[in-house]
């Protein structure tokens, strides 16, 4: 499976899932530069963290115009696999290639440290691996990761299984003292309407290593290799 | 000549805003309890070339609509100087 890495100025995560990709997983990958315009080569697309250009006016607003996206938006539309991790998913919901926004957390904090997440929807190309109620240890690293979509939205993405992560506490339990940004029904990643295309704020890159503290990233990559692999 | 132009970027209603949240509380702290709500947003001022003024707000939209404001959770002003 090739994967390919995009990368954008200022950010700072495509080294830690090209590692991964490439050490940890032993899957072929390159880095995608912002100004590529052809990216048919590649099998899966990562849109990593970071501040894509300083996150200046809003985070991934300048990103999103970036020539590289309009490709990524063509690649996603013929159903190839996106997944954008915390500033990669700002820019796929600037890019309106997933619903909804950022808001600053609510804590006005930047926030780094693990958090839980509950699997909500195992049947999709990236948590296949998993089963559903299973809760993740993953390290989530933003200022705005508070997702906001409005009721109606919101309830859509529900009932139509689109809300892949919520953050939970150790029990599982998704509360409110569980969620650690303000998100919207506890909301760490949700998925486009193809599922094909996901977005989340955790890194599954900083937990695919016992070294690192946490392997529960792992199944995320698993999955859509396992995806890819039951397609050819 | 050019023309001049305020873009006033705010949060929609109804949409929490953590920023004005905290400015409301300490200027509460702060002894000004008239205080009932703060919303911070952006201001943001741009230079035109010359051209027809309903060109222009049209432009000026669509700058909006698509950059300067995130239409799911901000609501966006213009403002032509005379």
């Amino acid at each position: 499976m090739k994967f390919g890495v995009v990368v954008f100025p200022g950010s700072n995560c495509e080294a830690d899932c090209y590692h991964v990709i490439d050490q940890v997983l032993g899957q072929e990958v390159e880095y995608v530069w912002h100004h590529r315009t052809d990216v048919s080569s590649y099998d899966c697309l990562v849109l990593p963290g970071g501040f894509s250009y300083g996150d200046y006016l809003r985070c991934g607003a300048i990103a999103r115009f970036s020539p590289v996206m309009e490709a990524v938006g063509a690649f996603a539309h013929e159903g190839g696999l996106v997944i954008g991790i915390c500033n990669g998913f700002q820019i796929l919901l600037e890019a309106g290639l997933l619903p909804g926004a950022m808001l600053r957390n609510t804590s006005l904090r930047f926030i780094c440290r693990f958090v839980n997440v509950r699997v909500e929807n195992a049947a999709t190309p990236w948590t296949n691996r998993a089963h559903e109620g299973q809760m993740l240890r993953i390290p989530i690293a933003h200022n705005e990761g508070n997702y906001f979509l409005d009721q109606d939205s919101l309830r859509r993405l529900e009932e139509e299984g689109r809300i892949i992560l919520r953050y939970c506490d150790q029990q599982g339990e998704v509360s409110e003292e569980a969620n650690p940004n303000g998100a919207a029904g506890n909301i760490a990643g949700v998925c486009n309407e193809g599922f094909n295309v996901f977005g989340l704020m955790p890194h599954p890159e900083r937990a695919s290593e016992e070294i690192l503290g946490s392997t529960d990233g792992m199944v995320i990559w698993e999955s859509v290799m396992a995806h890819h692999g039951g397609k050819r | 000549m050019g023309i001049n132009v305020s873009v006033y970027i705010s949060p929609k209603q109804g949409i929490l805003d953590p920023q004005g949240q905290a400015a409301l509380g300490a200027l509460r702290s702060l002894g000004f309890e008239e205080v009932e709500e703060v919303r911070i947003g952006k201001y943001i001022t741009l230079q035109l070339e010359d051209m027809d003024q309903g060109k222009a707000e049209e432009r000026l939209r669509e700058m909006c609509e698509r950059l300067l404001a995130n239409p799911v959770i901000e609501d966006y002003r213009i403002q032509i100087q005379e």
